[in-house]
């Protein structure tokens, strides 16, 4: 078990399975197929990710650098949050990015979803945490893996 | 975050609910990235990254209904990307079934309340809005609330604006309330460059291959870029304008520039100097064997790498009227040299309504056509944006479409010979 702390973006606590990208998140990518043709578990889309194609997104704690892409990221991350498709939370080790920023603003507003973000972890964080481990978010930003 | 009085009154409901929601919005965005004031919006227009009317995105449209029947329009008129649709660009039965019964079925319904809120008319999309013929150029120093990579790469780099990468939603959210948060390339200290890029190749660089290496090297850091003087001058003239236009877009797109300064051309640059460099700003060394290397990087994830290309897409951004009165002398030549009359790919150059517009003013539409060449207004990203797509051979000299789809990169000179060869292949 190892603790990190982070900064809370938006606020909130959860514990869910560790879901988890080593290069950017492509938000269009990864969620536009799995949007568009209803996929109950939201599988990633992203061919250009090898760590999380394929793998189901929704209720996962995802674990990543930052995101990458278009500037419809946002809204991408909006509509997830619409849906109520989105992850349990997003986890970032480097300070969040304009766009994913956005989305999650925009899912915290304008949507009843509730999606913790943290950021600004740590590459230590995002080195220790693996796909399947047990992550708890605390209201503070600090995250618990194990 | 300082708001004055009038912004706090606004986050306080002072003008409804959703008004107030607005504001939440854009005070949460700046704060995240620490900014301590809001700025006003000076450009003259707003720019949307936003201009289809996709199904699944139906919360978005839905939010926006909040908007209007809240009262609230963009306090600017806007321009937006190209729309998804041209029933010119070569599509299949089943393709047409997908666009328009499964896909852009939210057009219509998106684009009329693009004009409540605020567009400037039915002609204004394209990607490359800040072109004369479409007239939205915003000046140095303006403060903007855009989206689209391309465009706000553009705006900062070229035209000395200052504009964050913003979201789609975000970029209209600033446009209402006629302010936003200032931090990242909104301030001096966020347009300084935290890498120095030496290009020391021995010819002119491909604008969107030295884009992409610079892009996917500096990801979303500013670069100061040298040695590019001995092709490019000291002067943003049109063709200067173009090239910068297609590797902007492709820093934008394979990593996530907002802003590059190039030596002795862009403004910043030429005002300031070296001393936009940052204190230890990391070095990029470019020569041809580097372009040569990132190039031969690039995935082919055709099925059959070898088939021959179905479709040939030209205009990631949108091309100028300049660039395809010259596609237009190239194509003729080659065409005569291998003793053809139309090009042996189907190809779709793309461009803003109004330079099509002036295109069709002159002869070189005509002689377009005559080869075989589609002029369409739309994104071929938004086209190339559906399952069926990845099925099929298409080739492209945009970096920007090859990021985003299965499209397949070749230079502007590879692209010329695939498609005007009598194979149809390289």
């Amino acid at each position: 078990m190892k603790q990190f702390k982070g900064r809370v973006v938006v606020p909130g606590t959860c514990t869910a399975e560790a879901l988890v990208s080593r290069g950017g998140f492509n938000t269009l990518a990864s969620y536009q197929m799995a949007i568009m043709f209803g996929d109950k578990q939201v599988k990633c889309g992203d061919q250009n990710n090898p760590d999380i194609y394929k793998k189901p997104m929704l209720g996962k704690a995802l674990c990543l650098p930052m995101t990458i892409g278009s500037t419809t990221g946002g809204m991408v991350l909006y509509t997830v949050c619409s849906l109520g498709k989105q992850p349990a939370c997003m986890l970032f080790s480097l300070p969040i990015d304009s766009l994913a920023a956005s989305g999650a603003i925009l899912g915290d507003v304008w949507t009843e979803a509730k999606m913790p973000v943290v950021d600004s972890l740590g590459d230590d964080f995002l080195n220790y945490v693996q796909t399947g481990m047990t992550v708890t978010v605390g209201e503070d930003g600090l995250v618990t893996v194990e | 975050m300082n708001l004055t009085a009038e912004q706090q009154a606004l986050l306080d409901g002072a003008k409804g609910e959703v008004m107030a929601k607005v504001v939440k919005t854009l005070v949460m965005y700046g704060e995240t990235f620490g900014a301590e004031r809001m700025v006003p919006v000076t450009g003259k227009y707003g720019h949307t990254v936003i201009s289809f009317g996709l199904k699944v995105m139906a919360p978005v449209y839905d939010m926006y209904d909040q908007l209007i029947s809240a009262g609230l329009t963009a306090g600017q008129k806007f321009t937006a990307d190209p729309r998804p649709l041209d029933k010119n660009v070569p599509s299949s039965f089943l393709e047409n079934i997908v666009f328009n019964k499964i896909m852009y079925t939210q057009q219509q319904r998106y684009e009329e309340q693009l004009r409540k809120l605020g567009i400037v008319d039915d002609d204004a999309y394209s990607c490359t809005c800040y072109v004369d013929q479409m007239g939205n150029k915003p000046g140095k120093g303006d403060v903007l609330s855009w989206a689209e990579s391309s465009a706000v790469v553009y705006a900062n780099s070229v035209l000395g604006a200052r504009c964050n990468r913003n979201s789609g939603m975000l970029e209209l959210m600033g446009s209402i309330a006629g302010f936003v948060p200032e931090f990242g390339l909104l301030t001096d200290e966020g347009r300084k460059a935290d890498w120095v890029v030496e290009v020391r190749c021995e010819k002119k660089p491909e604008a969107q291959l030295l884009g992409s290496a610079i892009g996917m090297k500096v990801m979303e850091d500013v670069p100061y870029i040298k040695g590019m003087e001995k092709w490019l001058g000291t002067e943003l003239n049109e063709e200067n304008c173009t090239y910068l236009k297609d590797f902007g877009a492709a820093t934008a797109s394979n990593g996530a520039v907002g802003l590059y300064h190039i030596a002795n051309l862009t403004p910043e640059a030429k005002e300031l100097g070296e001393s936009l460099i940052k204190e230890n700003a990391q070095v990029y060394i470019i020569d041809d064997a580097e372009l040569a290397r990132v190039k031969a990087n690039y995935p082919v994830i055709w099925k059959n790498p070898d088939a021959k290309p179905q479709l040939c897409f030209v205009g990631c951004p949108h091309m100028t009227l300049k660039q395809m009165e010259d596609w237009a002398d190239a194509i003729e030549a080659k065409l005569r040299e291998n003793g053809l009359d139309k090009v042996t790919v189907p190809t779709v150059f793309t461009a803003s309504p109004a330079v099509i517009k002036e295109l069709n003013k002159t002869a070189c539409a005509g002689r377009l056509a005559s080869y075989g060449v589609v002029v369409s207004y739309i994104c071929p990203l938004m086209y190339m944006n559906n399952p069926l797509c990845k099925k099929k051979a298409v080739i492209t000299s945009s970096n920007k479409l090859r990021t985003y789809t299965s499209a397949r990169y070749y230079t502007d000179s590879e692209i010329l010979d695939i498609i005007t060869s009598k194979e149809g292949k390289i």
